[in-house]
């Protein structure tokens, strides 16, 4: 299993999740920087991204839609606040608008990606942070959706 | 599988109450069975007073409920918001389980 530990802070509203892969740190840097990479991975099952915009520089934007079963699209952005090729990426991801636009009130996840090399690969650790609760509960909304949309045959690979 | 929407103010006091460990682990004992404040209290090393404000936190998050049994308060858990509680954090980490699964497929493909 790609995942190797993950742990919560319910009082600093912080995910941390740590993966390995059997890849080099360059290879795995390349599925963030890659638009067309990251699209095959960045939404839930049933929910493919398509990124329009793609900035990755500091200050840069990204924008992104998935595509639900019914064709329903929802919206997100991106804002890059740091990055150091290969190794570290910072951004603010958050919903958008019909029009792409951020929406103002809406959830925003501070997250930062950390790769470094192995003896066998890439680690890689992801640390996202909400602002509030209130946050966390958009999300769970998505996980929830997420959940019914999933195959019986993504269920397996879960639990396998 | 919604058991009821919360309020923001009610997300926060569930995090805050769950972020401590005497909490958690007052927690972890009352769902098994009531136990009054008293019981609770010969299990940690501070003062009845102390486990007491620990129990008032939970209780004002909704997380357990207290019931008055002769001159004693007995605490049980309330099992459907501390399942929204651990679904809140958990979902968000089943969302990032499945990216990384998805980065894993894709590098082994090239």
């Amino acid at each position: 299993m790609p995942v190797v530990k993950s742990y919560k802070d319910a009082e600093a509203l912080t995910l941390t999740v740590v993966a390995e892969f059997a890849a080099p740190v360059e290879r795995v840097w390349q599925v963030w920087e890659d638009p067309r990479l990251l699209e095959r991975w960045w939404g839930p099952p049933g929910w493919p991204a398509t990124f329009e915009r793609h900035e990755f520089v500091v200050g840069g934007r990204c924008a992104y839609y998935m595509t639900g079963p019914g064709g329903e699209r929802s919206r997100g952005w991106w804002r890059i606040t740091a990055i150091e090729p290969p190794r570290r990426l910072e951004f603010d991801d958050g919903f958008a608008d019909e029009s792409g636009e951020p929406q103002l009130e809406g959830t925003v996840i501070h997250g930062v990606v950390t790769l470094e090399p192995q003896e066998t690969g890439t680690r890689m650790t992801i640390v996202c942070r909400f602002d509030d609760a209130a946050a966390m509960e958009q999300m769970l909304a998505m996980g929830m959706e997420e959940g019914i949309t999933q195959s019986a045959g993504q269920i397996d690979d879960l639990l396998g | 599988m919604v058991v009821r929407e919360l309020s923001d103010a009610d997300a926060d006091r569930i995090f805050h109450a769950l972020a401590d460990a005497t909490r958690r682990d007052i927690i972890a004992r009352v769902a098994r069975e009531g136990l009054s404040v008293s019981a609770l209290a010969q299990h940690y090393p501070m003062s009845f007073a102390a486990v007491q404000k620990h129990v008032a936190v939970l209780h004002r998050a909704g997380l357990v409920h207290k019931e008055r049994r002769g001159r004693e308060q007995v605490v049980q858990a309330r099992p459907a918001t501390l399942r929204r509680a651990i679904e809140l954090l958990e979902a968000y980490e089943r969302i990032w389980r499945q990216r990384v699964d998805g980065i894993d497929r894709l590098l082994a493909e090239e």
